[in-house]
């Protein structure tokens, strides 16, 4: 149903827009445009004078504060700071510059406008607006001339010409959607698997040494990265993306996950550090209660409990990465995670 | 003969050079047709037309800057080993988007001012377009014939948002890179596709090497060309329309009363950008922003506490914090509710303020045009959405920042979202009560002032003792204004039976609308305005009331 079907009473009446004198019949008629009320410009010379000298003032303040600009530019090193009292220390060139700049810019504009308010004409004029919709006869030409040119390319009688045509646009455009076929690789099981394999050292992000049991105290939260894995690597920030580790030492007898347990060595577990939320590091470890949090949307993990979420927006618990020590005494992976590390995708189950 | 030569000659060497170029360009692009219309357009004066100028301004203030901010920036990921003059991040690996900010920031002179000037300058233009929109829907100025013109500028605020992130990710620093994982997390959430189109758009795996100067040619090339599109279509609507004004004396729905362009408008407007960019330049002099290079590079393993993004941005973020993890599993694939529903609620509530114009003229039924403004509390179910849109948005923010709001009040964080989740659902009820209460209740006093005048604060004795307050009347002009509104009555459907007892088929979609009517227009929906034969029974009568 459209709306055309609403009864014409339930629209407000149309408005009188003819301006009448308040009288007995409808005190609340359009009185029309109040009378022009002068401004002190207007009638007293001086004033305006007074407004003219005010503008050209602040047009000459803009010419000043530019020319201030072009002298701090030149005058000023880079790297000199200076004390603004109540703000604090600032790089010198800015402040220098950027007052300069804003005080040309803001004086041009505030002489323009002082003139508009006191020096131009303020009488309000009324303009008549017309209906934006087209004279039926208008439309009528309008309609005339749309069937004229559609009739003359017979493209209503020749469906066969129609149809194809149709066909051929519609085509066209899955090649530009080919195209963008090149703009990655598939997705594949590359979102499974990490850095991490059997025998893989464990090694300390900080100190780039491997670590031993002896290194990681009850209470301390160390990063660790896969042995082969270096900064300058090319492919290092994908890597470290989802390699990226978390260790810290509880007392066996804490950790309430049997397989937990079962995956750490002497109370020692590791963890992906990437947030099973969106995929922030997370790094933030209370030590007593043994939970981690993530500081980008606050999910919050136990790590004596599988890492389990305890709060938070994150939908699922942190994956672990089994862990043993090699024949030298050093943390050793012993294996890769399994499951797929950082935030949850379609094809994760 | 030579009489006619020497005249024409001479009106020739008379006409000024202004004119004779105007002649010349008339000649070819009919300056003078655009010009009679336009010249003297009258523009109506209103403080809250003003907003929409702080938007246009602050986006030519944007491109160019941001056209300086291209001649230094190199949107490679190639990683460079720093070698500038900030001294705490020499020797450090980067990449070279990362590198040349600094080099912008610290090496080119004025360099961190134009990057500031364009940054603050963004972030104005957000904000600017929110309060634009939120004037634009309160006063009705979406009805016909301007719903095009609402839908162009709630584009221009939408592609603003994403124009915004892809610009402030561009540095690849660490809580620029923090906020790319963010969205690429988001994606990776989406049902069936979310993998792929994460690999598409970064290239691979994340992050990549790819995703700055993709970003980049997003940032600077395709989505401002299609603002700057939209933004001359919104402009012309604005001319072609003529724009609205409040109702008063004088003013009606036919005819448009200001001043003209030129050459008030001319200045006024003209001098505005110059104000606009002076205080912007001046708040870029003195106020510090996206100090990159505290931040240090990203790393996708490293990450700084309180992160957050640019403040239009905070309303998803704010989404994807405080929604419950859900996830479920089955036959072998994940549906990560938890970060893919907050993702389509950001898109809904983004909707819903958008499609509102449509939803009212349904429910009027009104074809007719609308030039006159509404006084937000002359339509109190409108005033009503719009605040409880607003309550919505303003949660999202809050929750966006929990972190923040626990840190700095001393508050658990678990309470702050606990309080939004709740707030999230409580709040926009709670808020379209009470602005409707609110609407009504001015509505009430607007008659009473109508009807009974003003209170004049002069209390009088009467010889009898009692103490009264004199009243006076309002003049024409307030009359005129405070009664100029237009009210509806609510849709009836009729009865559903006709007089032989047959059936008559009222279709579900029609029951709605006089639901929706009755909950608009009827007694609880507006106070009725006050009738002539009202206002001359109480004033012909006793003086005061």
């Amino acid at each position: 149903m459209s709306s055309q079907d609403i009864p014409e009473e339930n629209l407000p009446a149309e408005q009188d827009t003819t301006v009448a004198v308040a009288d007995e019949k409808n005190p609340f008629a359009d009185p029309g445009l109040p009378p022009h009320e002068h401004r002190i410009q207007d009638i007293d010379e001086r004033a305006a004078r007074r407004s003219e000298r005010t503008v050209a003032l602040l047009f000459t303040v803009s010419m000043l504060a530019t020319v201030a600009f072009i002298a701090a530019y030149v005058a000023i090193p880079h790297d000199k700071s200076v004390f603004v009292f109540p703000i604090g220390h600032l790089n010198a060139l800015n402040f220098a510059l950027g007052l300069t700049l804003g005080m040309a810019l803001f004086c041009i504009g505030a002489g323009a406008v002082h003139w508009a308010r006191t020096l131009m004409s303020d009488v309000e004029v009324a303009d008549e607006r017309h209906a934006i919709a087209a004279e039926p006869e208008v439309k009528a030409k309008v309609m005339a001339d749309f069937k004229q040119g559609a009739k003359e390319s017979a493209l209503g009688r020749r469906k066969l010409i129609r149809n194809t045509m149709f066909g051929a646009l519609a085509l066209f455009p899955l090649s530009g959607v080919v195209l963008l076929r090149d703009l990655g690789p598939l997705p594949g099981t590359k979102l499974r698997h990490t850095l991490w394999s059997k025998g893989k050292l464990l090694v300390n992000m900080n100190t780039n040494e491997p670590l031993r049991p002896s290194d990681v105290a009850v209470g301390s939260l160390t990063f660790a990265k896969p042995e082969d894995l270096e900064e300058h690597d090319h492919d290092f920030q994908n890597e470290i993306a989802k390699a990226a580790l978390m260790i810290v030492r509880l007392q066996p007898d804490d950790i309430k996950d049997k397989r937990e347990l079962e995956w750490s060595h002497e109370g020692i577990v590791a963890y992906s550090k990437i947030c099973t939320h969106v995929g922030c590091p997370i790094s933030l470890y209370e030590q007593q209660t043994h939970h981690v949090l993530c500081p980008c949307h606050q999910s919050t993990f136990d790590l004596s409990d599988g890492a389990r979420v305890i709060f938070g927006p994150a939908g699922h618990a942190l994956p672990q990465l089994r862990i043993g020590v090699n024949d030298e005494g050093y943390l050793e992976a012993l294996g890769d995670f399994e499951e797929p590390v950082g935030p949850a995708f379609w094809e994760r189950g | 003969m030579s009489t006619t030569e020497t005249t024409e000659s001479r009106s020739r060497g008379k006409a000024p050079a202004g004119e004779r170029v105007a002649d010349w360009a008339d000649g070819r692009l009919g300056i003078y047709s655009l010009a009679k219309a336009n010249m003297r357009k009258i523009f109506p004066d209103h403080w809250s037309f003003m907003l929409g100028e702080v938007c246009l301004y602050s986006f030519i203030i944007i491109i160019l800057t941001g056209v300086y901010l291209t001649l230094f920036f190199h949107p490679s990921m190639n990683e460079v080993e720093y070698h500038g003059s900030y001294v705490p991040l020499q020797g450090q690996l980067m990449s070279e988007a990362f590198s040349s900010t600094l080099h912008i920031s610290f090496d080119v002179r004025g360099g961190l001012l134009i990057r500031q000037i364009h940054h603050w300058a963004a972030l104005i233009f957000l904000a600017g377009m929110f309060v634009h929109m939120m004037r634009v829907f309160f006063t009705g100025a979406f009805r016909k014939p301007r719903e095009i013109n609402w839908l162009f500028g709630f584009l221009l605020f939408v592609l603003g948002m994403f124009t915004g992130f892809t610009g402030y990710s561009l540095p690849d620093d660490l809580l620029s890179g923090t906020g790319v994982r963010f969205t690429q997390g988001a994606i990776l959430s989406m049902p069936v596709v979310g993998t792929y189109i994460s690999f598409f758009l970064f290239g691979g795996e994340f992050p990549g090497v790819d995703f700055v100067a993709r970003f980049y040619s997003v940032h600077i090339l395709l989505l401002p060309g299609i603002m700057l599109g939209l933004v001359v279509g919104h402009l012309i609507l604005v001319f072609y329309h003529k724009h609205t004004q409040f109702a008063g004396p004088g003013k009606n729905n036919k005819n448009v009363v200001g001043m003209p362009l030129l050459p008030v408008y001319m200045a006024k407007a003209g001098g505005f950008f110059f104000l606009v960019f002076g205080v912007i330049a001046i708040i870029a002099a003195v106020a510090q922003i996206n100090p990159i290079w505290a931040m240090g590079p990203y790393r996708p393993d490293q990450v700084s506490t309180g992160a957050q993004p640019d403040w239009y941005m905070g309303f998803a973020e704010g989404l994807v914090r405080y929604m419950p993890g859900w996830e479920i599993n089955f036959w072998g694939h994940t549906l990560v509710l938890g970060v893919f529903i907050p993702l389509v609620l950001f898109g809904l509530v983004l909707m819903a303020i958008a499609v509102y114009p449509f939803i009212e003229s349904w429910v009027t039924g009104d074809k007719r045009e609308h030039h006159i403004l509404d006084r937000p509390r002359n339509a109190p179910t409108r005033t009503a959405f719009g605040v409880a849109w607003v309550t919505v948005y303003m949660i999202g923010l809050v929750g966006g920042g929990n972190d923040l709001w626990a840190t700095h009040f001393h508050l658990s964080i678990n309470a702050v979202t606990w309080f939004v989740r709740i707030g999230f659902f409580v709040g926009p009820v709670l808020a379209f009560i009470i602005t409707k209460r609110i609407c009504l209740g001015l509505q009430r006093r607007d008659k009473d002032k109508v009807l009974h005048g003003r209170e004049s604060g002069i209390i009088k004795r009467l010889p009898h003792g009692e103490f009264i307050e004199i009243h006076e009347p309002l003049s024409q002009d307030a009359l005129h204004t405070l009664t100029a509104h237009e009210q509806y009555k609510p849709l009836e459907i009729g009865p559903t039976v006709d007089e032989n007892g047959v059936e008559r088929k009222v279709k579900g979609s029609e029951k709605l609308r006089a639901k929706l009517s009755k909950a608009y227009f009827d007694e609880d929906g507006q106070i009725p305005k006050p009738t002539v034969e009202e206002y001359k029974e109480i004033t012909s009568g006793h003086g005061h009331h």
